[in-house]
């Protein structure tokens, strides 16, 4: 199901722990595996369910919960656009507006060529350097603006 | 220990009580929907705030424990404007559709928003709409009802052990649901219908049926398991339309298994048994009672005079009441015949003993160490598996052998998995590992897991029972108890396998030979013993069988009389569950038809012979003949004084288990439970290796003793080696013959 590799850091997530409280690595598993996989496929849930010791709804409830983890597949680049009060009196609405107009998608939906996906996210915790966009989950880009975009997207060809 | 006041009274109650249950101890009833006396808490519905002097704000009374000193108001205007505002946000997103809801009447949310909710909403937003989950043929959903009080997924967690049910999402998305499509699929799953303080999850059986204030109410006990569930059985119109459960601690602790909650459909079926027939040069033919039982009587007396009364075997389900039984076994005896059976699924020859659970069935809570020896608890005591589930949480150690790995939903400390002509020399390899001598590494583990903790006990369930070598494991499980100090005990196969051994119905062997005719008594034989097959020959060639059964089934197939007798909430009795206790119910409805309860059967049926002593008018009267004063002390686990001989082994052996949905008449009738995953049409399931000597068919055709059925085959690497298990007890596998015996595959 998942590498060597992934496995290998899920196990010293693991070690993190009791060995009896092995499901507390439940969130760092679910990171280390969408970066594998890109997304969190139903498949990959049980697995991880199994290789943890818990409840594949369990496991469900914590993916479901966070806005991090995909539960649908996403393009090669995640973008995903804080709208929270800081970045919209910066005017991050201008932004969204160039970006869903040159990409031609809404929030939450994917390009036909499977190459970008545009989320809606909440503060980064980064206000002062705002708008802000996160790029496939860790990278922030920071003071955007309608004639910056162009350039920022060009860059994820 | 700390005083608390509340509502201006005083109490002093143990630390870390909680305001809500010293609230209850005082009788000041709070409003709660999450708090579950039964489960954790949750604090997640808020209903219960209340003031608290000194707080800076409301305190939920079920996540607050007492305090010394503590000054609690419950109905101070504070905390009722807390309670209203609750109840607001409750009353949000929960639809105003009551009228059609199945809950209505007896809903929480409806009770407590009459006395804390709003004349009119001031919400003019659009509600929240939830889609439907399928959880299978047991519980209904309405989603859009619930209000995220999250019984429903702690009781998964918590008493049934699986937890199917979780809460998804986040904030408003928020939704009570399965894992994908899955559906609910645990033997314990009707109890989060009681649970749910709203419509949200009901029961789809009893769906649109009735009112609960439609309803009357009579007590009853489960027949279904030999822990004998106390049920509050709803009747409208003459019909069992609910079960649900009666609170006794000491029994069932207010839970039922699906098999108690959901058996009543099978008193509906159609074959039902409604009027008396005789059998009339090869015709069936719908008679009155007095020619019926003339007939009967007319027909036993002749064989009984020609070829002596032990040509007569009398052979009755261990589910049948006390009074029954005692009837029965009267009859027999006074016609001269020794050949009564009321233990079929039993391999012992000591069968006729009252084996018990050697404890109270509240005790299991409390057990340290427990080694369960052939008993697929789940299916066989679904609710004695939650306690022993309860123990294990409470840092008990659970051991088995068995020879299948099912999950037990709890874990497990030891296990020895093996076919089952290995158990007895498993069982002697865990005594000598007691005595200090080497053994295997599991011995020596399950060893040294009972040589410490308390209370300890050593259970023998259904299939040790049906084992061909019964008695030896008996008397090797009487060994290991004995030399680690612990209790030995049974899980009695049948609801009054127990009173039928304390009424000595059981002596002989009925169908060793065949009899020239019989009387059965409540059970189908080619379900209900353990060789069916051999079962149906002996009755095919009987020149007389009576059939006292409240369905026709196969009967029509064998009987000669066919007499209509009540089922369980027709019947009136008392039977003696697993711990000794003898529990008495009257009649939930008038009997369908013509049926009459089976002991006043009995009882014509013996002054038709002309039998003194029969002339009972009450079934207490019976009953106390049939239990004199000091009838416990009957009870009695000791081992019988067998030969260990050997095992009879071959290189497939049969595991041979009755599926938890028939283990009797009515249960095998249930509509709803019949759908059930865990009443699926029987199949052969071995482990890998088998399966790869076997050829890896996809059906097989397994035969014994010239018997043979096709059955399709599955993986399952949770068995032993060498083991093929195929649902016994069920119309498609009887032509199998004798249980847990060694099987050919065809190839």
């Amino acid at each position: 199901m998942l590498t060597n590799e992934s496995l290998a850091q899920i196990d010293r997530e693991i070690a993190k722990y009791p060995a009896e409280q092995k499901q507390s690595a439940v969130m760092s598993a679910l990171r280390i595996a969408q970066q594998e996989k890109g997304w969190l496929a139903p498949e990959t849930l049980e697995f991880l369910a199994t290789y943890l010791g818990m409840p594949t709804i369990a496991v469900y409830e914590v993916a479901s919960f966070y806005n991090m983890y995909d539960l649908k597949p996403v393009g090669a680049h995640k973008l995903t656009v804080c709208t929270n009060i800081s970045c919209q009196l910066q005017g991050v609405d201008a932004v969204v507006a160039k970006i869903q107009a040159k990409l031609g998608i809404g929030f939450g939906e994917t390009t036909a060529d499977g190459r970008f996906t545009l989320k809606e996210g909440e503060c980064f915790g980064a206000c002062g350097d705002g708008p802000l966009c996160l790029h496939n989950n860790h990278t922030l880009h920071t003071r955007l603006t309608p004639d910056n975009v162009d350039a920022f997207l060009e860059g994820m060809k | 220990m700390p005083l608390v006041t509340i509502d201006n009274k005083e109490i002093e109650v143990p630390a870390g009580t909680s305001v809500i249950e010293a609230a209850q101890q005082l009788g000041i009833y709070i409003p709660h929907f999450c708090y579950h006396k039964k489960l954790s808490i949750a604090a997640s519905c808020r209903m219960c705030l209340v003031e608290v002097e000194k707080a800076p704000k409301p305190l939920p009374a079920c996540a607050t424990p007492v305090a010394d000193g503590m000054k609690v108001k419950t109905r101070s205007q504070y905390a009722i404007d807390a309670q209203k505002g609750v109840m607001e946000f409750l009353l949000i997103n929960h639809p105003l559709d009551c009228p059609i809801c199945d809950q209505g009447g007896e809903c929480q949310l409806q009770d407590i928003a009459v006395g804390y909710g709003g004349v009119e909403s001031r919400y003019a937003e659009a509600k929240r709409v939830v889609s439907e989950k399928d959880l299978g043929p047991l519980v209904a959903t309405d989603m859009t009802r619930c209000i995220h009080c999250s019984r429903c997924v702690r009781f998964g967690q918590e008493i049934a052990g699986q937890m199917e049910l979780g809460m998804p999402g986040r904030g408003e998305h928020v939704e009570v649901m399965p894992f994908l499509e899955s559906q609910v699929n645990n033997e314990l799953s009707g109890n989060i219908i009681d649970l749910c303080p709203v419509g949200a999850l009901t029961s789809k059986p009893f769906r649109y049926h009735a009112r609960g204030w439609e309803l009357s109410r009579r007590l009853g006990v489960s027949p279904h398991d030999s822990l004998g569930s106390n049920l509050t059985v709803q009747v409208k119109d003459g019909r069992v339309q609910r079960v649900l459960p009666a609170d006794n601690e000491a029994v069932n602790e207010g839970w039922l298994s699906d098999r108690d909650r959901f058996a009543y459909q099978g008193l509906y079926a159609d074959d039902r048994l409604t009027v008396p027939m005789i059998k009339d040069n090869g015709r069936w033919i719908e008679v009155d009672w007095a020619t019926a039982l003339a007939q009967a009587a007319g027909a036993l007396r002749v064989l009984k005079e020609t070829h002596g009364g032990d040509a007569l075997g009398f052979v009755a389900s261990p589910a049948a009441t006390v009074e029954e039984l005692h009837l029965l076994q009267k009859l027999a005896r006074s016609l001269g015949s020794s050949q009564i059976e009321s233990h079929p699924l039993e391999r012992s020859a000591g069968r006729g003993q009252a084996r018990w659970l050697g404890m109270p069935v509240a005790k299991v809570n409390t057990l340290d160490r427990i080694l369960l020896v052939g008993s697929t608890l789940r299916s066989e005591q679904p609710l004695l598996a939650a306690r022993v589930r309860a123990a294990v949480k409470a840092s008990a150690e659970l051991s088995i052998l068995h020879a299948a790995n099912d999950t037990q939903n709890c874990a497990v400390a030891n296990a020895v998995i093996a076919a089952p002509s290995q158990w007895l020399a498993a069982l002697t390899e865990i005594e000598q590992a007691l005595k200090g001598a080497s053994a295997s590494a599991e011995a020596q583990a399950i060893a040294a897991s009972l040589k410490s903790g308390a209370n300890k006990a050593v259970v023998l369930g259904a299939v040790a029972q049906i084992h061909p070598q019964a008695d030896a494991l008996h008397t090797k499980a009487a060994a290991i108890a004995a030399a680690c100090g612990a209790t030995l005990g049974f899980l009695p196969v049948g609801a009054n396998s127990v009173g039928a051994a304390v009424v000595k119905a059981q002596s002989g062997d009925v169908f060793a030979a065949p009899r020239k005719g019989y009387v059965l008594l409540g059970l189908e034989p080619e379900l209900d013993c353990v060789d069916g097959a051999a079962a149906m020959q002996a009755l095919a060639t009987a020149e007389c069988v009576v059939g006292l059964t409240a369905y026709k089934g196969r009967a029509p197939e064998y009987a000669t009389v066919l007499l209509p007798i009540a089922p369980w909430a027709e019947n009136e009795g008392g039977l003696v569950n697993m711990e000794g206790r003898l529990q008495t119910f009257n009649a939930a409805t008038r009997c369908q038809g013509e049926a009459r309860p089976a002991w006043k059967v009995l009882r014509v049926l013996g002054n038709q012979f002309g039998l003194e002593g029969c002339d009972f008018d009450t079934v207490a009267a019976v009953r106390a003949e049939a239990l004199p004063d000091g009838w416990l002390e009957g009870l009695n686990n000791a081992a019988p004084a067998v030969d260990l001989g050997a095992a009879v082994a071959g290189a497939i052996e049969w595991l041979a288990e009755t599926p938890i949905y028939a283990v009797d008449a009515v249960t095998r009738r249930a509509s709803a439970l019949q759908a059930t995953a865990m009443a699926a049409a029987p199949v052969a399931t071995a482990n890998a290796s088998l399966l790869a000597r076997l050829g890896g068919k996809t059906t097989l055709r397994v035969r014994q003793a010239g018997l043979a059925v096709e059955l399709a085959v599955r993986q399952d690497d949770r068995l032993a080696d060498g083991v093929l298990r195929i649902a016994a007890g069920h119309p498609h596998t009887v032509s199998l013959g004798a249980r847990m015996g060694v099987l050919e595959v065809e190839a």
